[in-house]
């Protein structure tokens, strides 16, 4: 069985592992931090928030300062999706932004009896559309590339 | 730091290792309590969020079978009552704020739980107002002084005491049946201007509480249904504008007598125990679902670290920390790591504020079908101490405080995506963060019908809303703390205040956090005073070189907003001349300088209150909502769509979006796009690096030695923070346990710049060989 956990990990309970949702990617223990298993890059911000007013005469521009802030960028090794980016002073430790409890999980959908790939949504709103299942064994599903 | 309170003294002995005897500790607390010196904020109150013990009447009530359905239409009852009551304050209230929603109307158990509230209007009020009804009923109820009756009405504004901030004013009214208070009804309005130190009731200057303005305890202001001429007079006395706090003290009396109104007959028609145990087991109901709800998340624990880069007055770095751990049903919230308090400085909050929008984001963001109630964060563990900035000490100011409580909302916001996302039955919507910062002018001074005004535009209700998990966030949406807020009427106010909004409501490009769906964007405002002999404005946000939010699962987060100024010019004189140069943009102006003679400077978004000379342009931007997933997941149709409105620039849709289209007709090319995209995606592997090799390269020890940095680093040793202080020799950075960083004053920002523009000045002089004489 597994669980999507956000939109591109999913824990594998039969392996206790992390796999990207799209590819199938391994990223590691299920117990522990998904970001060891992957590519991660120290982004300048400006690079992404252009400034609008000009840095030549201004110190505020729209942009943030790369003195204060870096994004770092954590992508899949297999298909290269970004699945998280962290807004970061310079040379802050990497945030472990979730845990899980692996044992506790099995139990909750083991009492459920249902396939967390086939029910879980994005909530209320009928326009919610939510396709979580595993894009790397399901050949006729929609694709994630453009 | 000194505070005096009865509870510290009637139950812990300040020294517990003294030899006293219990009849003589019985004398030493029966002689501290009878010469109080005075009743601060009693931190038994102050620190409990959890909902009071039934009272006896409502434990008897309660014990008996209880009728569901009977309570229903109780509650039914009461919420078209406080509906109605919301629209009156709405619609009489003299304060923008309540004009806009930024205001609550509830029912309260006896002991001051909120057990019901105003369908609109500002939720963190739920968790806030149990506060001062505590406070009341422990130490004015039985004071021979005070006292209780039908139709008194108190009044505070003191976060201190339990408020969201000092700038809201709120008017507490018991209902007692055969001299036993059996609730409340109360109203609360953000009134604006209190008094402090800048108008508008926000200052972002305050350096002492002192400076923050009204500093009103509940006190007893309506008497058996009578206004108090003398108290209302000595609050009059202590703002800028008297008849706002005239009017707005009776706009709340007269909308708690329609509730009371309706209660009376609901007590009339069902008894009162049906109506005690109708807002009792509403209570004690949402605290139950409460708990149901926590234990249907995963066990596990999400972390989001929040970094705010402002004081205010200068730039720094100060976490916000939060650890978040469900266990069961159990859900604790760990501070812990935390920046410390700057006690010369505006952004620090009280707990009891900051907790306000941990409730915020449960009742609007994680669960809004909930009953308004203060059990919803009752179950909820929270982990803090005295002492950092979302958990201030009674002497550090606390004009700004939304910068710390404001933090608590995105935390939660934040964790609720992870923390929800396994759940099957989820309650609301998988969001990207919404934008968290009030970019506004407020404003103050002399209008051109001559009155004294301080207070602010509407616009801070214009936030732009997180990317949803499946659609772009809203535009200049709604608040995160009101969910049907308005931004207001620009035309009403220009009748009012001597200030027009040149531009207004004009989408600036790129401001968008990106993402497979982009968050809501926020829009530019260009103001400028006319027609008054004394005119300013100010800003109260940081966020103008960290952003203040993130993006959720790969996606960005908003950009960074500054505050442009164009001073030395009359823009109404050049406009009359010139009809053309109307075509007014931050960019445009900025970039192009088209005003002859004008100062053209950019600022941090901590405007201390600026004197405005008629035609002189204050320039911002709201901001945008966090963005979801990954930018080369964006439909290029949508990426399309937002180029032709010019929503972004063609910079973004090339280079973040990856996008190639034909520039005239704005037809995607696909094939083109996808090798983009493929490219990019290998350029991500190219350049990304394994998790061991980037920490060894990224992370250090500390913050880089220049930057003064506040809280934990990194999240391995939360107890110990670091600071920055200054001491003889100037600044140097401590660590340790949060009780052991000294106190930190910030020094001046102007003496500072004047010290480094000497010691310049001594350089170049000793350069040039000048000698020059000055006595000191």
């Amino acid at each position: 069985m597994r669980i999507p956990m956000t939109e591109y990990l999913l824990i594998d309970l039969d392996s206790e592992r992390w796999l990207c949702r799209l590819c199938g990617h391994d990223l590691g223990d299920a117990n522990g931090n998904y970001k060891e298993g992957t590519l991660i890059y120290d982004r300048n911000p400006q690079e992404i928030h252009p400034p609008v007013l000009d840095p030549e005469r201004y110190e505020y521009t729209f942009a943030p300062d790369p003195n204060f802030c870096r994004i770092v960028e954590y992508y899949c090794p297999g298909c290269a999706t970004q699945v998280e980016a962290e807004y970061l002073p310079p040379g802050h430790p990497l945030t472990v932004d979730m845990i899980w409890d692996v044992a506790s999980l099995r139990e909750r959908w083991a009492k459920s009896g249902k396939n967390p790939e086939e029910v879980l949504n994005y909530g209320p709103g009928e326009n919610a559309i939510a396709d979580l299942r595993a894009q790397f064994d399901q050949p006729t599903t929609r694709t994630h590339r453009n | 730091m000194t505070m005096t309170d009865t509870t510290e003294h009637s139950h812990v002995h300040p020294t517990p290792e003294t030899h006293l005897t219990p009849e003589e500790q019985q004398w030493v607390d029966a002689f501290m309590n009878d010469t109080t010196l005075f009743i601060g904020p009693d931190p038994l109150i102050m620190r409990e969020h959890q909902i009071a013990e039934r009272t006896p009447l409502e434990q008897r009530i309660l014990e008996l079978e209880a009728d569901p359905l009977r309570a229903d239409r109780i509650r039914r009852r009461l919420a078209g009552a406080l509906d109605e009551a919301f629209e009156m304050c709405e619609s009489m209230g003299a304060a923008p704020g309540a004009k806009w929603a930024d205001l609550s109307v509830a029912v309260y158990t006896a002991s001051g739980d909120v057990a019901y509230m105003s369908n609109r209007g500002v939720i963190a009020f739920s968790a806030v107002l149990h506060h001062p009804i505590r406070h009341i009923m422990k130490y004015w109820k039985d004071e021979p002084t005070v006292g209780i009756r039908p139709g008194d009405g108190f009044f505070h504004n003191d976060a201190r005491f339990g408020m969201v901030h000092n700038t809201d004013q709120s008017m507490l009214v018991p209902v007692m049946r055969e001299g036993e208070i059996i609730a409340w009804v109360g109203a609360t309005i953000h009134e604006g201007e209190n008094g402090a130190c800048e108008p508008g009731g926000m200052p972002s200057g305050s350096e002492t509480p002192f400076d923050d303005g009204l500093r009103a305890s509940p006190i007893k202001i309506v008497e058996e249904g009578k206004l108090r001429r003398d108290l209302l007079t000595f609050l009059q006395h202590s703002t800028r504008d008297p008849k706002l706090m005239l009017a707005d003290i009776k706009v709340k009396m007269g909308a708690v007598k329609r509730v009371m109104d309706i209660v009376d007959r609901a007590i009339e028609e069902y008894g009162v125990e049906a109506f005690v145990g109708a807002i009792r087991m509403t209570v004690e109901d949402v605290e139950n679902e409460v708990r149901r709800r926590i234990g249907e998340m995963p066990d596990g624990t999400v972390t989001v670290n929040q970094f705010v880069d402002s004081t205010l007055k200068e730039n720094i770095l100060i976490k916000f920390a939060a650890k978040i751990t469900v266990q069961g049903e159990r859900l604790i919230v760990d501070l812990t790591g935390t920046g410390p308090e700057i006690i010369n400085r505006a952004i620090n909050s009280p707990l009891s504020s900051t907790k306000a929008f941990f409730a915020q984001a449960i009742l609007s963001y994680w669960w809004p079908d909930l009953p308004r109630s203060t059990g919803a964060l009752s179950p909820i563990e929270i982990i803090s101490e005295v002492g950092t900035w979302a958990d201030c000490s009674y002497d550090a100011p606390t004009g700004q405080n939304l910068q710390a409580s404001f933090r608590a909302f995105t935390a939660l916001q934040t964790a609720y995506a992870k923390l929800q996302f396994s759940v099957e039955e989820k309650y609301a919507n998988v969001i990207s963060p919404w934008f968290n910062q009030i970019n506004n002018f407020l404003w103050g001074g002399t209008t051109q019908h001559g009155e004294q005004v301080g207070n602010l535009c509407a616009d801070l209700n214009g936030m732009g809303g997180g990317a949803k998990a499946f659609h772009d966030g809203e535009d200049a949406v709604a608040p995160l703390f009101c969910a049907m807020a308005d931004t207001g009427e620009q035309e009403v106010m220009e009748e009012e205040v001597p200030f027009l909004q040149l531009v207004s409501k004009r989408l600036v490009r790129d401001n968008q956090g990106f993402g497979k769906y982009r968050g809501g964007m926020g829009y530019e405002m260009i103001v400028a005073a006319r027609n008054t002999d004394s005119w300013g404005f100010m800003t109260v946000t940081s966020g103008a070189k960290f952003s203040s939010v993130g993006g959720l699962f790969g996606g960005y987060g908003c950009p960074t907003y500054p505050l442009a100024m164009v001073k030395g010019i009359n823009i109404f004189d050049i406009v009359k001349n010139d009809p053309s140069a109307f075509d007014l943009s931050m960019e445009r102006v900025m970039n192009e300088q088209p005003y002859e003679g004008g100062s053209y400077t950019t600022y941090h978004m901590g405007l201390q209150f600026d004197i405005a000379q008629e035609g002189e342009l204050y320039m911002i931007s709201q901001g945008s909502g966090g963005g979801y997933g990954d930018v080369l997941e964006r439909d290029p149709e949508l990426v399309m769509e937002d180029l032709q409105l010019d929503r972004i620039s063609a910079q973004v849709a090339h280079d973040i979006y990856r996008v190639a289209w034909n520039p005239d007709t704005y037809v995607v090319d696909a094939e083109a796009t996808s090798k983009l995209r493929a490219s990019e995606r290998q350029e991500r592997l190219r350049r990304g690096k394994p998790y061991a090799e980037f920490v060894a390269e990224f992370v250090t020890e500390e913050p880089p030695a220049e930057l003064p940095y506040y809280g934990s680093w990194g999240q391995d040793n939360d107890q110990e923070v670091l600071a920055t202080v200054w001491d003889h020799q100037g600044p140097k950075r401590v660590r340790g346990p949060i009780s052991e960083i000294p106190l930190i004053n910030v020094p001046n920002r102007h003496v500072m710049k004047i010290a480094r523009l000497e010691a310049r000045i001594a350089e170049l002089e000793a350069k040039h060989g000048e000698t020059v004489k000055r006595l000191v």
